[in-house]
């Protein structure tokens, strides 16, 4: 066997099939960040000095430095919590925390475009929190919500790639795998940016329907 | 229990604060080559010339649509195979421009659109100057519309930055890199590092309010 394998049909395919970690590991910190995103964002808009003033820092210090360096704290961080050093585990947690911290932030501002007036006749109407939340004010917020939603979720597809970096085998350290094995870049990393533009692409064209459709309807 | 050891963290302070320093050049230089690439494309895209605004349009597609850390993979090791051979800080230095002028170009067409044609037709009636209307009615509104898209890119730009240590590009994240395999203690170098990264973006987010502050302070109404 030769030592440089050319780069064909089956090589692609390997490359191919890697994309279903990246999709994982989105679905994933999508989920999770959507869960710690609507808490953030509660928080954020709460009543209490405490929670408001946490999920603020929690959010600065997120969105004030690397997606790289969060996932390097929490792979070696692992470690000093004497957890086994685990790649797809850290990646799992690190691109969680970040998702709640910018999810957290868009959504507050969603929350906080619903008119105030809607909030005080929920709460004239005699509903209390958790109601006047769920039946009132998220649902309004919602619909503004989505289509920043989708542009998010494009920006953590792409940021899963970084995974890559700490060694958890997607996309990206797949084609790396590759290339090393080929030696032909061009072909390689080529096929992985089409890979990942197929993925991104469409989102971010329903992102800008939803948001022009949006905004249409807004000036009605 | 684990014992946290900054102290070889703190006597290769030195390398870290040279990364820093090639951080900020790097993101500055590629601040304004960016946008000098992102006028241009932005002229491109209101030109009306068809085939020129579908490449532009093609250009920021790729680029928004794709990782940086694979653009920049394309860029170190797939421009040699085409015979151009870059070193890490300039390959660096190149993907992050292409990067940025892709965001840049919506942004400042945005400021540009924003410009509403009776506001240069009224300047006209008042008897301003060519440059005059170019400079107080178009460039400076413009500016001031876009200024905050611009830098909070910007500061995306720098974190975005710390990509560039997976070609070995001398930047704050690989001098991080180099010292933890000098040291060991990887949390410690990291948790350094990240916050010297939240310095240098809340820096320049200050930074950046001062100067909105004394640029545009002039009213929009009386």
């Amino acid at each position: 066997m030769p030592l440089i394998r050319p780069f064909g049909l089956p090589e692609f395919w390997i490359i191919l099939m890697a994309a279903q970690w990246t999709i994982a590991l989105s679905a994933i910190a999508f989920a999770g960040g959507g869960l710690g995103g609507l808490l953030t964002a509660l928080a954020r808009v709460s009543d209490s000095r405490w929670l408001r003033g946490l999920s603020t820092g929690f959010i600065r210090l997120f969105q004030g430095t690397p997606l790289l360096m969060q996932l390097f704290l929490v792979f070696f961080g692992m470690n000093i919590l004497g957890l086994a050093i685990n790649p797809w585990v850290a990646a799992a947690v690190a691109l969680t925390l970040h998702a709640s911290a910018f999810l957290g932030e868009i959504w507050r501002g969603c929350i906080e475009a619903v008119p105030s007036g809607q909030r005080e006749a929920a709460t004239a109407l005699g509903l209390r929190y958790v109601n006047r939340m769920r039946y009132v004010v998220l649902p309004q917020a919602s619909r503004i919500a989505v289509a920043p939603t989708v542009g998010f979720l494009v920006q953590l597809i792409k940021g899963t790639s970084l995974a890559a970096i700490i060694g958890f085998t997607e996309l990206t350290r797949q084609g790396q795998i590759i290339n090393n094995a080929t030696f032909s870049p061009f072909a390689v990393f080529g096929s992985v940016a089409v890979i990942y533009f197929m993925l991104c692409w469409p989102l971010s064209v329903l992102a800008r329907r939803m948001e022009f459709r949006f905004s249409r309807s807004a000036v009605r | 229990m684990y014992q946290f050891n900054f102290a070889p963290v703190f006597a290769g302070f030195d390398q870290l604060a040279m990364g820093a320093w090639l951080t900020i050049q790097l993101s500055v230089a590629a601040m304004v080559i960016g946008l000098i690439v992102s006028i241009l494309c932005a002229a491109g895209k209101t030109s009306g010339i068809t085939p020129l605004r579908f490449v532009i349009d093609v250009y920021i597609e790729v680029i928004r649509n794709t990782p940086f850390l694979v653009q920049i993979f394309f860029i170190f090791f797939g421009l040699p195979s085409l015979g151009l051979r870059l070193t890490p800080n300039s390959a660096a230095l190149l993907a992050l421009v292409i990067n940025f002028g892709a965001y840049g170009t919506e942004i400042i067409r945005a400021g540009i659109e924003s410009i509403q044609k009776g506001q240069v037709e009224a300047g006209t009636a008042l008897g301003l100057s060519k440059l005059q209307i170019f400079r107080y009615i178009v460039v400076k509104p413009a500016l001031r519309t876009v200024y905050p898209a611009l830098t909070s890119q910007f500061i995306y730009l720098m974190l975005t930055s710390s990509v560039v240590s997976a070609i070995s590009a001398d930047d704050l994240a690989a001098a991080g890199n180099n010292l933890q395999s000098q040291t060991f203690a990887s949390f410690e170098v990291y948790i350094v590092i990240t916050l010297m990264y939240l310095v240098m973006s809340t820096g320049f987010s200050a930074i950046f309010a001062v100067i909105e502050k004394a640029a545009f302070k002039y009213p929009l109404s009386r």
